[in-house]
């Protein structure tokens, strides 16, 4: 069970009173018309699933129901930090490269 | 042997005086149908102790008898059934652990029919040797249709206790604290942490498992400043309650540390008083703690020693056999050889002999150990065998003999004739096992360190310190100190204030120690496959042959091993029997035990009851119900209710004499003939607000918002970003810049978080504010030709004249003089509108519309009669004839697309995908029985042809389906491939009952295909 601080109520709250909602940062494509097929696809479907820190998107649902992000390590559940929407994170993440995902 | 009278009756393994017990009250309890006595302060074990019982179980392979191992939590052995009463019920009970009150039951959970005769045992027996490691995988395996049979029997046969088949009579609770320190365990080490940190100020709290504070103080002969260790324990129990900075719990089992600091603890409130809690008081209680600083004072396990029939009843830890005698004032037999591979299992010989029974050797395994404890021994006039081991216990059913031989110096084999002593109880101790369970809840790997011969807790990113036995400290005087300096660390950790000296340690002398030695299979003069068994885990009949013959077959990792074998998988988590295999395996493989590594352990650490996990959250409390505001009419006029989400909805109101479909009938009938009343008040209503309020809905909805003005609604539909169908509802514009939304009932709270998520990630720019109004407004629809007239005799200033007044439109106005907003919109396909007002008032309305639609037969109806009249207009239903594989084009919805907005709305790019634009995908369509009085089964799959062999190749499934009075016939829709070209061709609908439906595939309406009668 987190202990995760909401960077709109400015306490620590338990985890009850969050929901995750994914990865963060996603940005929705500004011209999605434009978009090719595979791009419009990684868009929807493509998530990291790092080991090791991981920025996420979550909710305070049972309190401000404002969104806000978390930097959390996937393999000691630390939270290293939490900010707003629009903030930029603090803790750099690790470079990693990623192999392209497969299609068909 | 001597029996001890005692008063009227008999308990002849009890000490005339001494142990933590009060004699003055004696308690009667019944132990598998024969009645016992016991006292105060007793626990299950020790009183059955105390009358010389010896056979509490039968093992769950071998059907082997077992007696009690323990003193503690560790017990693998003595885990029994207790309750009185069916309701009453608890399985896997540590005897070891369950205080005796007066008129307990409790009974062994393995052997059938009786522990001491035991049918299963023959096959153990007979098959033993032939039932190693996976027996019953591989045995059983085949034919594989058999094993359902197999398992019933076998599952019988081993038996694991059983849960109550009554309601429980008893209540839980939980209760949540924020503490600055807690301290896990309140032996030597967590009593000192516990006052050197409430002693600064800080918040603390400290659970213990065991009734009493202290751990094994409470047994100890040491003395503590001057004073018996017990009177020790007392002073610094009463000073932590005069603090009221301290929380102190005792029955209280810590059984998870979980992510940051977040600890639950398993209160047993009364399992002490009686089978049944007390009235007004809680059996159990969770504690949900959050901690800024964990000190882990679990202490440590004696390891037993693996050596031949060591399971026999009378093979007993050598600290269990002090515990016993000290602290429970009973002798657990007549004579007793004690075999250790350290100087702590010493004291129990010491013990057993001061109380006057016979010792009959100490067997040290180690050739040239000098150590206090030797002296001790020698000044006793013990016999002391060196160099030894006991290699074979021997007895049926019990101990009645040691075989003892010379080992070599590392313990790997025999090197002199067996010979034998006579005894009825062997103790042993092959060394402590820090208790490292609740350090690997988060992921640390507990970490082996050689000096100690054991695992201690690794390294964690937590704030969790570790103090005494379970950091591998050894003496008393070093775990008192480590204690205390845990304490003023952790208090020193979460206050700015700071700290005053640290407490001073209390003196204690330790004796001199010699080095134990590392030994966890006692060799025997035959290997161990030949060998009598060896058991390493006792709850799960593990022994080291099974171990060996496991790594032999290629099981390498000790997770793999664990999971073949079983050992560790008990109730007791293998806490006697885990490191003694690990060794066993490593030895095996040729590594190190540090490279061999631990199987990590989970939580809980004990066995905790539903109850407790549930606490109060049953029956009413375990979810929240939602009752709209004509509730208590519905109640009163007979309606079924159905659950939709937490809201209870009016299903259908039959009368006198009708059968749900008689009732559907009617109450359909009388809404297309005169006026019908439904209760819509779930409907999820959000008001929405903003100078962008316009804007935001022409992104969210496929369809076009920009020129709807005030005083007009609006279907709407909602998809995800990959174009399926996700919600719908009308929206209706209140002024310029305010609207009311509505979505479907189960589908509000999502609705509501998706706008907020798309307006606070993507387009924090727009000017935009959601509030779910849904509890706030009552809402009634009234449908039928008649509902017009119906709503002239309530409703004075709204022009209702159907020109003025129009299909779409809503207007403002009082309603049975309540303050109103009417919109004239239609989910049946009739003349319609839907009166919303302020909740309170909801009641008052309902019933002045009843009140004024006797002349017009005002029928109320349900939602399953909502669904028939929807379902003959071909009204869909998001989550019932869609599955969020349907775009609003797979829906035939293609109007309610709008492509040339300019914002690229959501669901729009989604539904230009490849995928959503191949012909032959699943479209939604009527679907006409050629039989019109049989109705399609719900999700019942399509074929085109009914001839082909199985599998078939499906085409699409049914999504609705009724009979519909008006239409007179069945009526359904469904999904089926290139549904919308293929109006007018058979699909057929092969059932599991062998019949096979015929239905033509063609458009959605049913009843008035122009839909002339909305409009009128």
């Amino acid at each position: 069970m987190f202990n995760i601080y909401c960077p709109y109520c400015e306490e620590h709250r338990e985890e009850e009173e969050f929901h995750p909602s994914g990865q963060a940062h996603l940005a929705r494509p500004a011209d999605a018309d434009a978009c090719t097929d595979k791009e419009w696809g990684d868009f929807l479907y493509f998530r990291k699933n790092p080991r090791g820190l991981h920025q996420e998107l979550w909710q305070h649902t049972a309190g401000c129901r404002k969104f806000f992000n978390i930097t959390r390590d996937t393999v000691s559940y630390q939270i290293l930090e939490t900010y707003k929407v629009g903030q930029s994170p603090q803790v750099k993440l690790p470079e990693v490269k990623l192999e392209e995902p497969r299609h068909g | 042997m001597v029996d001890l009278i005692q008063g009227r009756y008999v308990q002849k393994n009890r000490l005339p005086s001494g142990g933590r017990i009060n004699r003055d009250k004696i308690l009667t309890f019944r132990f598998d149908n024969r009645y016992y006595k016991g006292y105060e302060g007793d626990t299950i074990a020790s009183a059955l102790l105390a009358n010389g019982v010896k056979v509490v179980g039968r093992s769950f392979k071998y059907s082997r008898p077992r007696g009690i191992m323990s003193a503690g939590v560790e017990e693998p052995n003595a885990i029994l059934q207790v309750g009185s009463t069916e309701a009453t019920q608890v399985p896997n009970v540590r005897a070891t652990e369950q205080p005796l009150y007066d008129g307990l039951v409790c009974s062994t959970v393995n052997g059938w029919p009786h522990v001491n005769f035991d049918v299963m045992s023959l096959l153990g027996r007979i098959g033993g040797n032939m039932m190693g490691p996976g027996f019953y995988y591989k045995t059983f395996m085949f034919p594989a249709f058999m094993w359902e049979t197999y398992e019933k029997f076998i599952r019988r046969a081993a038996g694991l206790g059983r849960a109550p088949k009554e309601r429980d009579v008893d209540s839980y609770d939980h209760m949540h604290h924020h503490v600055d320190v807690m301290i896990v365990g309140a032996g030597a080490a967590g009593l000192s942490a516990a006052l050197a940190a409430a002693r600064t100020g800080v918040r603390v709290m400290i659970a213990d498992e065991r009734s009493e504070m202290g751990g094994g103080l409470l047994h100890s002969t040491t003395s503590i400043d001057k004073l018996p260790a017990t009177q020790w324990v007392a002073k610094v129990c009463h000073e932590l309650d005069g603090l009221d900075n301290v929380v102190r719990l005792s029955r209280s089992v810590v059984n998870g540390l979980h992510d940051h600091n977040f600890l639950t603890v398993n209160e047993r409130r009364t399992h002490h008083l009686g089978d049944q809690a007390p009235e007004g008081v809680t059996r159990e209680r969770i504690h949900k703690v959050r901690a800024h600083t964990v000190i882990l004072a679990t202490g440590a396990h004696e390891r037993p020693l693996v050596f031949g029939n060591n399971d026999l009843p009378g093979c007993m830890q050598c600290s269990a056999v002090s515990e016993y005698i000290r602290r429970y004032a009973v002798v657990p037999g007549g004579s007793l050889v004690v075999m250790t591979t350290n100087d702590a299992g010493y004291q129990c010989a010491f013990d057993w002999h001061d109380v006057g029974r016979e010792v009959v050797a100490i067997v040290d395994t180690r050739a040239n150990a000098d150590s206090d404890v030797i002296a001790q021994a020698k000044q006793r006039e013990i016999t002391l065998i060196k160099g030894s081991a006991v290699i074979e216990a021997r007895g049926q059913g019990r101990v009645t003999k040691a075989m003892v031989a010379s080992i070599n110096a590392d313990g790997s084999f025999v090197t002199g004739e067996p010979r034998t002593l006579i005894c009825d109880t062997i103790a042993s101790s092959g060394g402590w096992s820090p208790a490292v369970h609740l350090s690997c809840h988060t992921g640390s790997r507990p970490r082996w360190r050689d000096d100690i011969l054991g695992f201690v807790p690794g390294e964690t990113h937590e704030q969790v310190l570790s103090a005494g036995g379970v950091a591998g400290t050894q003496t008393l005087s070093a775990c008192i100190q480590e204690g205390i300096k845990a304490g003023t660390e952790a208090a020193a950790k979460c206050s700015n204030s700071s700290v005053a000296d640290a407490m001073s340690a209390p003196v204690v002398e330790d004796e001199l120690h010699a080095p134990a030695m590392a030994l966890y299979l006692v060799p025997h003069t035959k290997a161990p496959t030949r060998a009598s068994k060896q058991f390493v885990d006792m709850q799960n009949d593990v022994t080291a042959a099974g171990l060996q013959v496991s790594t032999h077959e290629g099981f390498e990792s000790i997770e793999h091993v664990k999971r073949y074998t079983a050992m560790g998988f008990g109730t007791d988590q293998g806490k006697t029997g885990n490191v003694n295999g690990m060794a066993i395996v490593a030895k095996t493989l040729g590594q190190s035990i540090a490279e061999t590594g631990t199987t990590v352990f989970r939580p809980n650490y004990t066995p905790v009851t539903f109850g407790a996990v549930a606490g109060s959250h049953t029956g009413a409390l375990f979810d929240p119900k939602r009752f709209t505001p004509m509730h208590r009419w519905h109640v009163e006029h007979g309606a079924l209710f159905e659950n939709v989400g937490q809201w209870k909805r009016p299903w259908y109101f039959p009368r006198q004499g009708e059968s749900m479909q008689d009732t559907l009938n009617r109450e359909c009938v009388a809404t297309r003939t005169s006026v019908g009343i439904l209760d819509a008040s779930t409907l999820g209503k959000i008001d929405i607000q903003g100078d962008d309020a316009r804007e935001f809905l022409g992104r969210v909805y496929t369809n076009a918002w920009a020129k709807l003005p005030p005083g007009r609604c609006r279907y709407g539909l909602m998809c995800g970003e990959d174009g399926m169908v996700m919600d719908d509802g009308v929206t209706s514009c209140l002024a310029e810049n305010h609207f009311l939304m509505t979505t479907t009932t189960g589908g509000a709270a999502h609705v509501l978080n998706w706008l907020e998520l798309y307006h606070q990630t993507e387009w924090p720019e727009l000017d935009v504010y959601f509030t779910s109004v849904t509890d706030h407004w009552a809402t009634m629809t009234i449908a039928g030709p008649n509902s017009r007239a119906l709503l002239a005799k309530v409703c004075s200033d709204i022009d209702l004249d159907k020109d003025a007044f129009k299909f779409m439109d809503w207007r403002s106005g009082s309603v049975a003089g309540v303050p109103a907003r009417v919109f004239r919109i239609s989910f049946t396909g009739e003349l319609s509108y839907e009166i919303n007002v302020p909740a309170h008032y909801g009641l008052h309305v309902w019933e002045a519309l009843f009140e004024q639609g006797k002349e017009f037969d005002l029928t109320a109806y349900g939602t399953e009669s909502m669904h028939v009249l929807r379902a003959e207009k071909g009204f869909v239903i998001v989550g019932q004839d869609t599955d969020g594989s349907i775009t609003p084009i797979d829906m035939d919805h293609a109007w309610a697309v709008a492509n040339n907005k300019p914002f690229s709305y959501i669901g729009k790019r989604g539904m230009q995908r490849e995928d959503c634009l191949r012909p032959n995908r699943k479209q939604l369509v009527g679907l006409e029985t050629v039989d019109p009085a049989v109705v399609l089964p719900e999700g019942a799959q399509a074929v085109r042809n009914p001839e082909q062999s199985i599998p078939m190749t499906m085409v699409g499934h049914v999504t609705s389906s009724y009979y519909s009075a008006n239409a007179g016939r069945s009526i359904a829709m469904g999904v089926i491939r290139d549904g919308i070209n293929r109006h007018g061709e058979s699909v057929f609908f092969p059932l599991a009952d062998g019949r096979t439906i015929e239905a033509r595939i063609r458009n959605t309406v049913w009843v008035d295909p122009d839909g002339e009668r909305q409009k009128s």
